[in-house]
């Protein structure tokens, strides 16, 4: 590597980190992503132009192939898909640094030049790398309903997936001292493909925000390593920079759930919905009509909507975005209270609403929102279950005990849009739903919404 | 490259820490409502995968090399492409109403 090729690295490199320091507003973000991508070009521009490239055709093909199939994604992808896209870019991301590094365990095994450190490295990419792909690729299955979005279990789960676990990181350390066994080079990836299927086969859609921020960083984990395994700085900085913020927002969404990595991992919520349900079943709820909810609503001074994955199915966030500038122009104060891990996707909810052209400063994150909440004249629960569950404070026995919630139970109305008293992704019984100031109105979101916004026309 | 990692190993595991440590620092300051963005991102950025692929398929050691560095090529690209015109894409909609439409 030139000298020249390390300048520009390294001057890549700086432009990746003050692109994602541009991600710390709102304003700046957009320049700092174009800091990032001009980091990119930098970088490629400056490898192409290196000394160690000789033949063209090939990387052309593959830019072009590339280039063509992530714009294509780009564009026509609708927004409500982002959790699926984000899933498969990571298989994809991961998957590139697998075969990068199958080539050079072949390439360098032929010259006999594979160290053990240089095996360990790539042993650190291939072992991240395959599991990310699979792991990812069962998120998009599941994301896209092409799975069953519920956890699949069975007898002996752990002990299967534990020792899987344990065989691979066996062979990796055999490896590392007997670089030369193709056989049980072959047979490791093998085994981490597997580990990414069996991983996230026992994980539910609700735990989602947690499985894609892991994935995130390992495919950036598997970059840095491919770094170390070719010698090259700027994929060991742009690799750990991607690592640490998966690690950061994987981090975030287990504390929103009051759970711990190795919960999510090994523990299957989903499975214990033993207690709660009896709790409950017959108390009576109060139901709301549309009329009922138009004359509350214009009755309040501060209303608070607060978003679920029921928003994003029913693809309700336009329509919501009616109602909310309907209550403004009534001179009502309108904010959203975006739960961290509402969604499939740590940020779902904030897209889905910008995309619906919410301003985001009426955006308000839980912590923001909750000391507030007994200021609150009417609370309206769109498609949100778990995360506005009392029992999480209350309720010891509850599998979400301890869970940060909103604290919708607080404002002096709460209407729950719903489309039946079905429970929640995690099967849990919402007390909320039996609570006085709690009024159920039952039917398709985005329907429920529109005979809303209309109601708030007629006048 | 006839040199080992082992030589620069300590240098290179200096430079992950630290840019572990700064990621970190400066990823911590993003607001939620960012996170999706973020993602899509930083996993643009982690495209930088797409260098030792370009490497791996201009080489021209050989015939197996050149098809596995081609395919990383491709993916890696999607990843960068894709990963950057779906960040704006999603930035160009966060957008603040000075008033709201009366």
């Amino acid at each position: 590597m030139t000298y020249a090729m390390e300048v520009v690295y390294l001057f890549s490199s700086i432009l990746f980190i003050m692109g994602l320091r541009g991600l710390s507003h709102p304003e700046t973000a957009r320049r700092g992503m174009h800091m990032a991508e001009l980091g990119m070009l930098f970088a490629v521009i400056g490898t192409l132009v290196g000394k160690q490239i000789v033949t063209w055709e090939w990387i052309i093909a593959g830019i072009a192939i590339g280039s063509a199939i992530g714009a294509a994604m780009a564009i026509f992808m609708p927004m409500t898909a982002m959790p699926q896209r984000i899933a498969l870019s990571h298989a994809f991301g991961a998957l590139a640094a697998v075969l990068v590094g199958v080539n050079e365990y072949i390439e360098k095994g032929h010259l006999g030049e594979l160290s053990n450190g240089l095996m360990s490295a790539i042993g650190f990419e291939v072992l991240f790398g395959a599991l990310t792909v699979t792991g990812s690729l069962m998120a998009f299955g599941k994301l896209n309903e092409m799975i069953k979005g519920a956890p699949i279990t069975y007898k002996g789960q752990n002990f299967v997936n534990i020792s899987l676990f344990f065989i691979t990181i066996g062979m990796f350390v055999y490896l590392i001292f007997f670089p030369y066994d193709y056989v049980t080079f072959y047979w490791m990836i093998g085994l981490s493909f597997l580990i990414g299927i069996f991983i996230v086969l026992p994980i539910g859609g609700a735990d989602m925000p947690v499985v894609i921020s892991l994935m995130n960083s390992y495919a950036g984990l598997a970059a840095a390593a491919t770094g170390f395994a070719i010698d090259n700085k700027v994929l060991i900085i742009a690799g750990s920079l991607d690592g640490s913020s998966g690690f950061i927002l994987s981090i975030i969404m287990s504390k929103a759930m009051n759970r711990s990595f190795t919960n999510v991992l090994f523990g299957a919520v989903g499975s214990p919905q033993v207690d709660t349900t009896a709790l409950a079943e017959q108390r009576p709820i109060s139901r709301f009509s549309i009329e009922d909810t138009k004359f509350v609503l214009e009755q309040a001074e501060r209303v608070v909507i607060v978003p679920g994955y029921g928003m994003a199915v029913a693809q309700a966030q336009h329509t919501v975005r009616e109602l909310s500038d309907a209550l403004e122009q009534r001179g009502i104060k309108v904010e959203f209270a975006i739960h961290p891990v509402a969604g499939r996707m740590p940020g779902h909810m904030n897209v889905l609403l910008a995309e619906a052209n919410v301003s985001y400063d009426q955006l308000l994150e839980m912590e923001v929102i909750n000391p507030t909440m007994d200021t609150v004249d009417v609370c309206i629960v769109i498609g949100a279950n778990d995360v506005v569950n009392p029992a999480a404070r209350s309720d010891k026995g509850s599998p979400i005990y301890g869970m940060p919630i909103i604290n919708v139970d607080k404002a002096k109305t709460v209407i729950v849009m719903k489309r039946s008293m079905a429970t929640g992704f995690a099967g849990i019984e919402n007390p909320l739903f039996y609570e006085p100031n709690t009024k159920m109105l039952f039917g398709d979101a985005k329907h429920v919404m529109q005979e809303l916004v209309a109601e708030f026309k007629k006048v | 490259m006839t040199l080992d990692i082992m030589t620069v190993l300590p240098f290179l595991l200096m430079i992950f820490v630290v840019a572990i440590l700064l990621g970190t620092e400066v990823i911590s300051k993003v607001p939620s409502i960012l996170h999706t963005p973020l993602m899509s991102g930083s996993n643009a950025i982690s495209g930088i995968t797409v260098v030792a692929a370009l490497v791996a398929a201009g080489e021209g050691h050989n015939w197996v090399s050149t098809m596995l560095g081609t395919a990383a090529v491709a993916f890696a690209m999607i990843n960068v492409v894709g990963g950057y015109l779906v960040t704006n894409r999603m930035l160009e909609m966060f957008k603040k109403h000075e008033e709201p439409k009366k």
